[in-house]
């Protein structure tokens, strides 16, 4: 079974919001909404203080509260693990904004496309289908992989099949320790950060 | 200490979603302290239906697309939100049916009412995005403040020994609940609407309850100091406390390892 999912490299990211323009461009987001973006965290206190880029967005999560609360039914999870929302079902409540624990959620009216209902990454999934159906590899042939992995000038974002044990992002995971947020909810996200190399 | 986006309070509910947790709950709690210690007359229902009415209303109008807010009717088998909308359609059949016949209706109403609430408390609890509203204690607290203002609303019509001695055990279980949630929960925001509801809403109001068996006027104070309480309450925790969940880095990066 087909499982996507993104990996972040954060000892390579280096905050150049490329990803994020990227994703802009190629969903056509209004101003102030950022399927993707990178923030800027500094911890520590002086002079020991560490600085790192995290690229955050939907995170595909295996259990998404999102879709649990939506009410219209509107929110759905695809076999290959990448949740959908239907525009033309949702109404805009909000609800699934509140319950997602990562603020990956958009609702805007300036949306020309989706305008006043739920919005948020879906990891291209036009891309991803319209490639497949070429015969092309999701994260190894650009024309099926999400933009911002594509952008990434950084080679930092990754994507691929975390239930195929050769796939790009499997062996990415296998040679380096990694993390996924919040992963004390419960949700199951689908997107990994690397920190370091494996032990 | 950590630079970086830190938690914020979400923007995507605000007053309008507030109100329904607001009116919706006490009318729901008027319905249910009318079916138990006024159940003869009909004004506390037909009042506890418009409240209802008027927190969806005002829910509806936050909503982006509302012209197909039917639906919201759509799942049932995990939607919280579907389910009080079940109930609220319940709540009315059941409640224009308490108002050709109180006597026989009125108390099926109420139990509508009551999964009304309940499901109000569901809500919140579900938003996982939300860390003050999704500890489990927020249920009991929905609930328990829905029972005492719906009692201190009664309380406007009527004040039988029955509904004040209701009124008295609603705003101990609210006082409970409240204690209960703030162990698990800290938050500033609810800090002074806490203290208003603990010390005005409870402890003052219990008292002029008290005085309410003898003195004329004591028991309506009793219960707009329990509705104006239990109602800031809530407004602050759907749109003062409600912080996001934030980001968090469990690792740091460990630059030059590859």
């Amino acid at each position: 079974m087909t499982r996507w999912a993104m990996v972040a490299d954060l000892r390579r990211c280096v905050g150049c919001q490329t990803c994020t323009a990227a994703c802009k461009q190629t969903n056509e987001t209004p101003p102030g909404v950022q399927w993707r973006r990178v923030l800027d965290m500094e911890v520590g206190e002086y002079p020991d203080v560490r600085r790192a880029f995290v690229p955050v967005g939907c995170m595909h999560c295996d259990d998404p509260p999102c879709m649990h609360v939506c009410p219209s039914t509107a929110t759905k999870k695809r076999a290959d693990g990448i949740v959908t929302i239907d525009y033309d079902l949702c109404i805009g409540c909000a609800y699934c904004a509140v319950a997602c624990p990562y603020q990956a959620r958009y609702k805007s009216d300036a949306d020309a496309l989706r305008p006043n209902v739920a919005t948020k990454c879906t990891f291209c999934v036009e891309r991803i289908d319209a490639g497949l159906a070429k015969g092309l590899k999701p994260g190894v042939d650009p024309e099926a992989t999400p933009a911002c992995v594509n952008s990434c000038i950084a080679n930092a974002l990754h994507f691929g099949d975390v239930e195929d044990a050769s796939s790009n992002i499997s062996e990415l995971l296998a040679e380096n320790q990694h993390f996924r947020m919040h992963e004390e909810l419960g949700t199951g996200p689908r997107f990994y950060y690397l920190w370091d190399k494996a032990q | 200490m950590s630079f970086g986006p830190k938690a914020w309070i979400q923007q995507h509910w605000d007053a309008r979603a507030a109100l329904n947790f607001m009116l919706g709950g006490s009318g729901a709690g008027l319905l249910i302290a009318a079916a138990l210690a006024y159940p003869a007359s009909r004004v506390p229902v037909l009042v506890g239906l418009g409240l209802i009415a008027a927190g969806l209303g005002a829910v509806w109008l936050e909503i982006g697309r509302k012209l197909r807010a039917i639906n919201v009717f759509v799942n049932p088998f995990t939607s919280w939100m579907t389910r009080e909308s079940f109930a609220a359609v319940l709540v009315f059949a059941l409640g224009a049916a308490a108002l050709w016949q109180p006597q026989l209706f009125l108390p099926a109403a109420a139990g509508a009412a009551l999964a009304f609430v309940f499901c109000q408390g569901q809500i919140l609890r579900a938003s996982k995005g939300i860390p003050a509203w999704r500890a489990p204690q927020v249920v009991l607290l929905i609930v328990s403040t829905s029972l005492a203002e719906g009692a201190g609303l009664c309380l406007m019509f009527t004040t039988t020994p029955l509904l004040l001695t209701w009124f008295g055990l609603a705003l101990v279980l609210r006082g409970f609940a409240w204690t209960r949630y703030a162990a698990a929960v800290k938050n500033p925001a609810l800090v002074d609407p806490a203290k208003a509801l603990l010390q005005i809403g409870t402890v003052g109001a219990l008292a002029f309850a008290i005085l309410g068996y003898w003195v004329t006027g004591a028991a309506e104070l009793a219960g707009a100091a329990a509705i104006l309480t239990g109602l800031w309450l809530k407004f602050a925790l759907v749109t003062r406390a409600s912080l996001n969940q934030g980001f968090d880095l469990p690792r740091l990066p460990v630059r030059g390892a590859r």
